[in-house]
């Protein structure tokens, strides 16, 4: 059966599992920040969220890190409500 | 509520292309309600702009990993639990 590329629970890898813990850098914090605030300004609900991280290219999506992945999905959802503009934040980083 | 706690129930083995709840490696298998936890906004909606009503019920469901991962290279058996919407759930045949 078809499963998205989030959908791996009992997927069998040869790949050892990286268990470390590392310290958050600080755009890993302003992310999960980011995130819970648009939550509680209603702009954003974790089912959304989720299925925004669940619509990334297969590639991209296994490339991201984590909080990556949360950045694709704000955008995402952001852009699909108008709250952001199609490529408004490219052009705001790139100035 | 329509399954109580004891009851086997089998998780629909149909695809589904949006968010969903339902894990992958459960699809198709039999298991058991353990508990009835409550009604919830369905996520598949609310994934999408919807209000996510009505509530559905969700449901604590056991199964055997050996019916799961019948080759998995582990010693004995145990219980896997995963919460399913009822949408999810049918009787077994």
């Amino acid at each position: 059966m078809e499963r998205g590329v989030h959908d791996r629970g009992g997927v069998s890898t040869d790949e050892a599992i990286d268990r470390s813990e590392h310290t958050l850098e600080d755009w890993e914090v302003l992310t999960d920040a980011l995130a819970g605030a648009l939550a509680r300004r209603g702009l954003v609900n974790v089912d959304e969220l989720r299925r925004g991280i669940e619509s990334m290219p297969a590639d991209e999506y296994e490339q991201a890190a984590y909080y990556e992945r949360w950045l694709f999905s704000i955008e995402t959802i952001l852009t699909e409500k108008g709250v952001l503009a199609a490529g408004e934040l490219d052009r705001r980083v790139a100035r | 509520m329509t399954y109580r706690v004891g009851e086997p129930v089998t998780v629909a083995a149909r695809a589904h292309r949006g968010h969903h709840r339902t894990p992958s490696y459960i699809k198709g298998r039999t298991g058991r309600i353990e508990r009835v936890h409550a009604a919830f906004p369905n996520p598949e909606t609310r994934a999408y702009g919807g209000d996510g009503l009505p509530e559905t019920p969700l449901y604590l469901v056991s199964f055997a990993r050996s019916d799961l991962w019948p080759d998995a290279p582990v010693a004995g058996d145990h219980q896997v639990y995963v919460d399913v919407f009822e949408h999810w759930l049918e009787e077994p045949k």
